[in-house]
């Protein structure tokens, strides 16, 4: 069947630390060989990666693809067409869509449409409550066979606590993983900002970083009871952060991680009332951002999602409380991963460990890795290529970014699923800023 | 954060969204301004032609009767054609968008929109929209947004204090209540910070104060007595009968019991101390009707100063 070769290239491999120039070899959709193409490896087709980075495609913990239901923010096709243009090759979408992605139903149309589409992977995560309402169980063993990875009750509450224990107990019996987002219901009730200076100006109702930390320590508690293996999605401040290193060194298996927005701008982003600004969970203060970066230095977060959150442009055109939160952000996790590893001064392969291998750990899936025999899902960037976030820049049919007529640096040339090129960037771009 | 968004490329004001970064001499021009549009409304004919032929549209999506009608006569005392828009309901709850509303009141030929709104950062937006559009000739008057401010209610608290204290650099002012929710507040603190008041103080339980408040440069009491102690100014804010319900407060008895104002706390601050409210006062809740009635209540000067401020604000604006 077909073959391929990437030559000239940089290959980094998260997975194993190498970081070397060489050839990458495919043939029938898996990697056969890294480094030094074999003798007799004849290539149906050979790219030249002078200058590029060939690294395991991207693996995203959070993208909203907004379907079924929220079609005029954004649609497979679209988003499906931003997550190989950002060099994404598997992701997981959250199920808080309309109806949430409770019903084994919703799950197969999801995946076979996906699949039709045969771009990036796509791995939903099921409802972990009916209609995400935090009351009844959904049936996970039904949900996990039409292809759910994970259970998750997104970013809608989960007030009662003994349905949160149980919740946990059921997944555990069937070795489901439960991810959840710490936020307590009540201490955030309303908030829609970091209870800081920023919120006190300009009178935004606050969500104050107790709100995190106490349904930490309540989700630790009861991973401890159960022996649960917990995801904590999306942590925001340095308090959890240290909260997660403690439940980490006593040794229970709880994983987590963090958007690359929350890695970069802080509360005083919303400068006056920037609804691109409005993130769940909100920006915080300094303090926090710097805290989040080394807690993912240091392998305490376990990797950083896009946290993809596709808008219309009406659903932003409101007043800070009432517009939707989050931004697009596919198209920006390498970029903005490159930019925090450069200012970390992290080594290129253990940076995209945070969005190769370490989330498709998580995810428990055969990704994000070159190793030989691993699928050939790849990412081939220029990391020097600088390009300004435009409206026409983006695939993704969601424009909301904070980053809008920003300067990134970092851009994907190709990028490959399953031995296929499923995005190739025009040649020739390279260092074109208009 | 980039340049404040009221003022336009020559530093000139040209919404009132905030008190917030506007500069002590655009504060005390306003001031100054309103100085002779009090006797403006003391006249047989309380009219001036400054504004005559434009459009001004009271746009409120948040019910109020006593800030609509001021700002209603300072805009016809100013020779305007006022048209008031009672929306009554955020902008979401109705099939049209604020900004719609806006376009819409745009192609009507509107001047300048006073706009009162349930969210903060309301009237920023709607600046921000007349800018991305070009419509740089349309001016915004923040009429109160959610809990963040109350610009033309502070600069009438201004302009008070200063009627009656001559000089803010000398000045302990002491504001009481519900702080959290207030925009009167937040407003009343950047302006006199921003005009050298060197002792502004908040007193409130620690429910009704915002985490951050010392960022803006106040003291926090929780003790009324010792708050009070030694000050120049007391405003007192309105709390609303809705703070019972969220476990902010017990109950207006007991709020009243340490934080309403009587006359034996206000012997504490200075003999010819003032008493300020931005109304509708809660007589019995925040402040006992002997104090709200007294001789140092100045509470129904600040409403007759509102309207010749508001026409200041008026003026000024749609004049740079």
């Amino acid at each position: 069947m077909a073959t391929l070769a990437i030559v000239n290239a940089r290959l980094v491999d998260p997975a194993t630390g190498l970081d070397r120039p060489g050839t990458l070899c495919i043939r029938d959709g898996r990697i056969v060989a890294t480094g030094d193409a074999p003798r007799d490896f004849r290539p149906d087709t050979t790219l030249d990666a002078r200058g590029l980075v060939v690294a395991p495609g991207l693996v995203d913990l959070a993208a909203r693809l907004r379907e079924p239901g929220l079609e005029h923010k954004a649609t497979l096709e679209s988003e499906l067409q931003a997550a190989v243009a950002g060099g994404v090759t598997s992701l997981a979408c959250p199920p808080d869509t309309d109806p949430p992605l409770d019903e084994p139903g919703l799950v197969e149309m999801l995946k076979h449409r996906a699949r039709m589409l045969n771009q990036a992977h796509v791995y939903p995560v099921g409802a972990l409550t009916q209609r995400l309402a935090g009351e009844a169980l959904t049936e996970m063993g039904e949900l996990a066979e039409a292809g759910c990875v994970a259970f998750s009750n997104a970013d809608h509450p989960l007030h009662d606590t003994q349905v949160l224990l149980r919740a946990m107990q059921y997944a555990q019996t069937f070795g489901h993983r439960v991810w959840l987002r710490p936020q307590d219901p009540w201490l955030g009730r309303g908030g829609v900002a970091h209870e800081g200076e920023v919120a006190t100006r300009l009178g935004l109702a606050a969500i104050p970083v107790v709100a995190e930390t106490i349904h930490l320590a309540t989700i630790f508690a009861l991973a401890r009871a159960t022996g649960s293996r917990v995801h904590v999605a999306r942590l925001s401040s340095a308090a959890g952060a240290a909260l997660l290193r403690a439940a980490k060194a006593e040794g229970l298996e709880v994983t987590a991680d963090v958007g690359i927005h929350h890695l970069h701008l802080c509360d005083v982003d919303v400068g006056w009332f920037d609804p691109q600004a409005r993130f769940v969970p909100p920006l915080r203060s300094t303090r926090d951002r710097d805290a989040l970066r080394a807690a993912v230095a240091d392998g305490t977060i376990d990797a950083i999602c896009s946290d993809h959150a596709p808008a219309d442009d009406d659903a932003k055109a409101l007043p800070f409380a009432e517009a939707d939160p989050g931004a697009t952000g596919l198209e920006l996790l390498l970029p903005l991963v490159l930019q925090w590893a450069r200012e970390s001064k992290l080594p290129l392969a253990a940076a995209l460990s945070r969005v190769t291998c370490r989330p498709a750990d998580i995810l428990g899936i055969d990704a994000g890795t070159l190793r030989v025999g691993a699928p050939a899902d790849l990412c081939v960037f220029d990391p020097d290529d600088p390009w300004r976030v435009t409206r026409d820049a983006l695939a993704s049919q969601g424009k909301n970014t904070p980053y809008a007529g920003r300067e990134v640096v970092g851009r994907v040339r190709w990028t490959i699923v399953g031995g296929n090129i499923v995005h190739a960037a025009a040649a020739g771009e390279r260092a074109s800023i208009r | 954060m980039g340049r404040n968004p009221q003022l336009n490329a020559e530093g000139k004001l040209t919404h009132l969204l905030t008190l917030e970064g506007l500069p002590a001499e655009v504060i005390t021009g306003i001031l100054d301004t309103a100085d002779p549009f009090v006797s403006v409304g003391e006249r047989e004919v309380k009219k001036v032609p400054l504004l005559r032929g434009k459009a001004i549209f009271n746009l409120f999506f948040e019910n109020s009767t006593r800030t609509r009608t001021t700002f209603e006569i300072a805009a016809k005392r100013l020779s305007a054609d006022v048209i008031n828009l009672n929306i009554g309901a955020s902008s979401t709850s109705k099939g049209e968008t604020l900004l719609d509303t806006i376009d819409n009141l745009c192609a009507m030929n509107a001047d300048m929109f006073v706009v009162r709104h349930s969210e903060s950062g309301a009237p920023h937006l709607i600046a921000a929209h007349l800018a991305a559009t070009g419509r740089t000739d349309v001016h915004v008057v923040n009429a109160g947004d959610g809990r963040h401010a109350h610009p033309s209610q502070g600069l009438l608290d201004l302009y008070t204090i200063r009627h009656y204290k001559r000089d803010f650099r000398d000045l302990s002012v002491a504001i009481v209540g519900d702080v959290l929710h207030s925009r009167v507040a937040r407003s009343l603190i950047h302006g006199l910070t921003t005009l050298g008041a060197p002792d502004v103080r908040v007193i409130a339980p620690a429910t009704l104060l915002p985490a951050a408040v010392g960022a803006l440069g106040v003291r926090a009491f929780h003790d009324m007595r010792a708050g009070l102690a030694g000050c120049d100014v007391v405003v007192m804010l309105r709390l609303q009968s809705e703070r019972m319900k969220g476990a902010l407060l017990p109950s207006p008895g007991e709020f009243f019991k340490h934080y309403g104002l009587t006359a034996d706390k206000l012997a504490l601050a200075k003999p010819d101390a003032i008493v300020m409210h931005p109304g509708p006062m809660n007589r019995g809740v925040e402040i006992d009707s002997a104090v709200a009635d007294g001789e140092r209540s100045v509470i129904l000067p600040q409403v007759t100063f509102g309207i010749a401020v508001r026409m200041a604000v008026m003026s000024t604006i749609a004049g740079n």
